[in-house]
C-alpha cells in the first residue's frame, strides 16, 4: 500500500506539514485562517514533527501490516481496512482509553480532548482521496507517498 | 555597557487578522528575528535581526508577513546617506572592516543596460528558432592559427577543449563558502544541461567526482584541496588569480565553518581557519604564471585546458594579453560586480572596473596582438539575464559564468548575509539544521531550467537577429548599438551609437 515516508536528510522542521494537516481536519478544510481563528478549539495534527536539532522528521501512522491499535481497541473503533489498508478510528465509536496509543509501536496516535475524548491518527486523507496534505504541503519534498519502501 | 546608536535595518510586519500563531516563522528564522512569546501566546519580532532574506515570507502559510525598509529617517542629505551614517556607527562601536556578501550593490553603470541588439528586417530574413535548427555549441581552449588538412585528416591535433551546450557556465564557489547541498544542486544541473560548474578553491567533495565531466576544478593561493586525482578529476583547470568582489584580496573562511567534511575536502585540520593568501607566494610575473600553467598541464598529460581567472582591473587588457602568452587556454574575468561568499565592504564596493569594458578591452587587444585564437574569454561578475549573455557573446566573450544568477535560482535573495553562515536558504552556510533546508534535487531541477530558459531565450535573440549559430555573434559588434554612451565610452566597447 502507499504511505507517506520522511526524508529525513532534507526535512527543515518547519511543521508546515503539522499546519495543513490540522487544517485538512478541521472544521474548515478549506480555509485555514478560519480553520485556526474561528474553529473554537484548537485544530489538531495527526502528524508530528520529531525534533533533535539538526535532526528532524515527520511521523504519522505507519498503517501496519499488523496494526496492534486495532488489536488492542477495546470498541472495535480501530480497524484496518481489508482492500485498502488503511487504519482509521471510527471516532464515533471510540470511547477514549487510550489502550491504542499505549500500543502503538510509533507514538503516532495523538489525544484529541477538543470534544468527547477520541484518538486521533493519521487517516492518509483518504475520505477526500489523492496525495494527502501532508505531503502536497511540504515545501522540501522531504515527504514523499509511495507503495515503494522508500530508500535514500 | 554604553548606548548603541545603531537602528535597524528592516521592519518585518505582521497581519494579526492573517497569522495563525503556527510559528513556521520562529523555526525558520536563524537570525531569530521572530520569537513566540508564551505568556502573551503571540508571535512577536526583533526587527533589528532581520536580514530581509524573505525566508519567513515564502514559508508563512497565510501571507501574513510583509517586511519593509524601517521607516525611521535620517535629516535628509544627498551626501551624508543612512548607510554611510550607520556603518560609522558599525565601526565606532566595533573597530572593524566591514564584510559583506555578494556583488557590488553601488549605482553605478550598468553598460549591459546602455546596448541594445539588433534585429533582421526586410533585407535579411529573421530565423524562427522553434522551425529552424540553431546552434549554441561552443568550445573553450585554443584554437589553432590554421587547420592543415592531408588525405582528410587533421595533420595536427587540437588542443584540449571544453565543450559546452551552451555558452554558460556555473563560476566559482568553494565548499566552505556555500554548502554542499547548494554545490550538488549546480553540479546536477550542469550534468542535465551540459554545461561546466567549478569548485572554486574548496576542493572536491568525495560525493562530486561522479559530475568530473562537468567539472572545472581550481587551484587557487590557499592550494586547498589540489592533489592528483583532483586535478585528473575535473575537465579542465583554473588557476585562480582574483575575484571581481575583490581583487587583490585573499580569502578567509572562518574555523567555525571547517567542519570535518571541509576539512577533509580542504585537507586542513577541522576547525582551522583557510586563509588563502592575497597573491599566490609563487606567482610575481607572466613567466612565474607560466610556470604554473605548465606544471598543471605536465601533470594531466596536456590533455585538460588550463583557464587563469582575473578580476577586472584597471590595465586588464596588457595582463591578459600576458596571460595568454603565458600559455593559458581560457581568461575567464570577473568583472567589479562579481559576488562574494565575503568580501571587505569598502573593496567590494569601490575595486576593479565594468566587465563590459574590460572585455571590449580585452578582445580588442588580443584581435589587435593577433592572438585572439590562443585563447578563450569567459567574462563574469553580474550576468543577469539571457539578454547579458547575448550582448556580452557580441562583446567578444566565448562564454558567461553567472554565479548570483545561479544562486538565485536555488533560493539566494540577495540579502548580502553570506558572510554570517546563517544563510536561511540552506546555501552559504555548514550549519547542517540550515543546510538540509535546500534539496538537492529541487535545486538541481531549478537550476536547470534557469539555463534551458535561457537557452530558449538566447536562440529567440540570435534568430531575430538572422543569426543561426552562437559563433557568427561573436565579436560581431555590429550587432551592438550604444545608447546613453559617451563617444570614448563608445570607443573602447567598439560600439557604433544607436542610430547610426
Amino acid at each position: 500500500m502507499k504511505r507517506v515516508y520522511a526524508r529525513e536528510e532534507i526535512c527543515g522542521g518547519c511543521k508546515l506539514c503539522e499546519v495543513h494537516c490540522a487544517v485538512a481536519h478541521s472544521q474548515y478544510p478549506h480555509d485555514i485562517i478560519k480553520a485556526f481563528l474561528k474553529q473554537e478549539t484548537k485544530p489538531i495534527a495527526r502528524i508530528l514533527v520529531e525534533e533533535g536539532r539538526p535532526i528532524s522528521f515527520a511521523l504519522q501512522c505507519r498503517h501496519c501490516e499488523d496494526a496492534p491499535c486495532t488489536k488492542a481497541c477495546i470498541t472495535g473503533a480501530m480497524q484496518k481496512d481489508p482492500v485498502t489498508g488503511i487504519v482509521t478510528n471510527d471516532e464515533t465509536r471510540c470511547v477514549g482509553c487510550w489502550t491504542c496509543i499505549l500500543v502503538c509501536p510509533f507514538g503516532a496516535i495523538k489525544r484529541d480532548e477538543s470534544e468527547h475524548k477520541v484518538a486521533s491518527k493519521c487517516d492518509l486523507c483518504a475520505t477526500v482521496g489523492g496525495t494527502p496534505v501532508c505531503v502536497q504541503n511540504c515545501p522540501n519534498d522531504a515527504l514523499v507517498f509511495t507503495d515503494e519502501l522508500w530508500r535514500r | 555597557m554604553t548606548i548603541s546608536m545603531s537602528t535597524p535595518d528592516f521592519l518585518i510586519e505582521r497581519d494579526r487578522d492573517r497569522c495563525i500563531k503556527c510559528q513556521v516563522c520562529v523555526r525558520q528564522c536563524a537570525n531569530e528575528a521572530h520569537f513566540w512569546d508564551e505568556e502573551e501566546q503571540k508571535v512577536k519580532a526583533n526587527d533589528a535581526l532581520c536580514v530581509n532574506c524573505h525566508r519567513c515570507v515564502t514559508y508563512c502559510p497565510t501571507h501574513a508577513l510583509t517586511i519593509r525598509k524601517y521607516p525611521l529617517e535620517f535629516r535628509e542629505n544627498a551626501n551624508w546617506t543612512a548607510s554611510t551614517i550607520k556603518a560609522i556607527y558599525r565601526q565606532a562601536e566595533t573597530g572593524g572592516i566591514l564584510l559583506t556578501g555578494m556583488g557590488n550593490d553601488r549605482p553605478y553603470p550598468i553598460f549591459w543596460d546602455h546596448l541594445l541588439l539588433n534585429a533582421s528586417q526586410v533585407t535579411n530574413p529573421s530565423i524562427d528558432p522553434l522551425r529552424e535548427p540553431m546552434e549554441l555549441k561552443t568550445f573553450l581552449g585554443r584554437k589553432p592559427d590554421q587547420l592543415k588538412v592531408e588525405d582528410g585528416h587533421l595533420v595536427e591535433k587540437i588542443p584540449p577543449q571544453l565543450e559546452l551546450e551552451v555558452p554558460i557556465m556555473f563560476s566559482a564557489m568553494s565548499y566552505g563558502s556555500i554548502s554542499l547541498n547548494a554545490i550538488k544542486s549546480l553540479a546536477a544541473a550542469a550534468e542535465r544541461v551540459g554545461i561546466m560548474y567549478n569548485t572554486g578553491e574548496g576542493g572536491l567533495h568525495k560525493d562530486l567526482y561522479k559530475y568530473g565531466k562537468n567539472t572545472i576544478v581550481q587551484v587557487a593561493s590557499g592550494r586547498f584541496g589540489v592533489h592528483p586525482e583532483y586535478l585528473q578529476a575535473g575537465a579542465a583547470i583554473e588557476i585562480k588569480i582574483g575575484q571581481g568582489a575583490k581583487p587583490g584580496i585573499g580569502g578567509h573562511l572562518p574555523g567555525e565553518k571547517v567542519g570535518l567534511e571541509v576539512s577533509q575536502t580542504r585537507m586542513i585540520p577541522e576547525g582551522t581557519d583557510a586563509i588563502s593568501p592575497a597573491p599566490h607566494h609563487d606567482i610575481y610575473s607572466i613567466e612565474d604564471l607560466s610556470q604554473l600553467i605548465y606544471s598543471l598541464k605536465e601533470a594531466t598529460q596536456y590533455q585538460k585546458p588550463v583557464s587563469v581567472k582575473i578580476a577586472a582591473v584597471h590595465n586588464i587588457a596588457a595582463i591578459a594579453s600576458g596571460i595568454a602568452r603565458a600559455g593559458a587556454d581560457i581568461i575567464a574575468i570577473d568583472g567589479f560586480r562579481g559576488g562574494t561568499g565575503a568580501a571587505p565592504l569598502r573593496t567590494r564596493d569601490n575595486v576593479g572596473i565594468p566587465i563590459e569594458l574590460a572585455l571590449a578591452a580585452v578582445d580588442s587587444r588580443l584581435r589587435e596582438e593577433g592572438i585572439r585564437n590562443q585563447v578563450s574569454l569567459v567574462v563574469g561578475g553580474s550576468i543577469r539575464n539571457s539578454a547579458d549573455v547575448v550582448k556580452a557573446i557580441a562583446l567578444g566573450a566565448d562564454a558567461v559564468y553567472i554565479a548570483t544568477a545561479a544562486l538565485v535560482a536555488i533560493g539566494c535573495h540577495l540579502c548580502q548575509k553570506c558572510n554570517t553562515g546563517k544563510c536561511n536558504w540552506g546555501i552559504a552556510t555548514q550549519n547542517p539544521q540550515l543546510v538540509k533546508r535546500l534539496n538537492p534535487e529541487i535545486g538541481a531541477e531549478r537550476a536547470a531550467n534557469l539555463i534551458m530558459a535561457w537557452e530558449h531565450e538566447i536562440k529567440e535573440l540570435l534568430g531575430g537577429m538572422g543569426i543561426n549559430a552562437v559563433e557568427s555573434l561573436r565579436g560581431n559588434r555590429l550587432m551592438l548599438r550604444g545608447v546613453g554612451l559617451s563617444d570614448r565610452e563608445l570607443n573602447i566597447l567598439g560600439v557604433l551609437p544607436a542610430g547610426e
